[in-house]
């Protein structure tokens, strides 16, 4: 069961830095061939881009582990970014880190509850700025949930 | 932005998802969850095989939108994972202009977005706010 004394914990700081490669990659294992990212010398990240925060941590969230979300029940519900000007450029340092904000459970359609976490990271620029922010839903069912046939 | 009416290109066809695509996907993006490609895993786990990644098919969604609208001027792309996507599915990416407006002495451009599977089923929902240059 996801810890409800988890919200409003953070997860440690991280820094990513926004390589034009790993923009182009990434573009183009989701479907886009434009130029604005395959050619431009400092292109932007594509808008689910900061999804690769992943990497820093290893894989699997800490803050996941830090709201006891199991991995094999959680599905991802929901996945919100946020820009505050254009998205970030190749080149950028980010720094991030991410805040369990919410938890709360609604009943499942097949019975047994399901439990929602929230979380959100902010992502700064090196002058300290927010600019974007990225809401993680989680959901993680109960065991009666699935042990209907 | 004088009442000019955005409209969408056509919707874009991806597929047959294959597990290379969700492989090159979790390579790009880090989130190696062996579920999308460890077939063993996947059927131990109680399904009849492989899954795609959701945050696949909310990047392909998302391109469609920034391609048609620019890259540079997206400035929030909610999405919400529906049906699971396989492989062998087709994909088709399309939407529609919600709302134009003026905001923050800017032209802005609600999007309602939506990746179907060929069975018409829902894969993800989406919604995106872009600013549209040189109208506002």
């Amino acid at each position: 069961m996801p810890n409800r004394g988890a919200v409003g914990k953070s997860g440690a700081e991280l820094v990513m830095d926004v390589e034009r490669g790993k923009i182009r990659e990434f573009a183009r294992a989701t479907g886009s061939r434009n130029p604005a990212y395959l050619e431009d010398e400092r292109p932007v990240v594509p808008p689910t881009f900061l999804t690769t925060q992943l990497i820093p941590q290893g894989g699997d969230a800490d803050v996941m582990q830090l709201a006891a979300v199991d991995l094999q029940r959680g599905l991802h519900a929901e996945q919100e970014y946020i820009f505050h000007g254009p998205p970030p450029r190749a080149g950028a340092r980010l720094t991030f880190s991410t805040t369990v904000t919410d938890m709360y459970e609604k009943q499942g359609r097949r019975g047994g509850a399901m439990t929602f976490v929230v979380m959100v990271t902010e992502f700064r620029d090196e002058a300290g700025r927010l600019v974007a922010e990225a809401r993680n839903t989680v959901v993680e069912t109960s065991p009666a949930a699935e042990a209907q046939p | 932005m004088t009442g000019q009416v955005l409209t969408p290109p056509e919707p874009s066809v991806f597929g047959p998802v294959t597990r290379t695509d969700i492989v090159r996907y979790q390579g790009a993006s880090g989130d190696m969850q062996p579920i999308h490609h460890d077939e063993e895993y996947a059927r131990a786990a109680g399904f009849p095989t492989v899954f795609s990644v959701g945050m696949f098919q909310a990047g392909l969604l998302a391109s469609w939108a920034a391609d048609w609208l620019g890259p540079e001027n997206v400035r929030r792309y909610r999405a919400r994972f529906k049906e699971q996507v396989w492989p062998g599915d087709v994909l088709t990416c399309s939407g529609v202009v919600a709302r134009e407006y003026e905001a923050h002495g800017e032209g802005r451009v609600d999007l309602d977005l939506v990746c179907t599977r060929q069975t018409g089923g829902v894969a993800v929902q989406a919604w995106a706010t872009f600013v549209v240059p040189d109208v506002g």
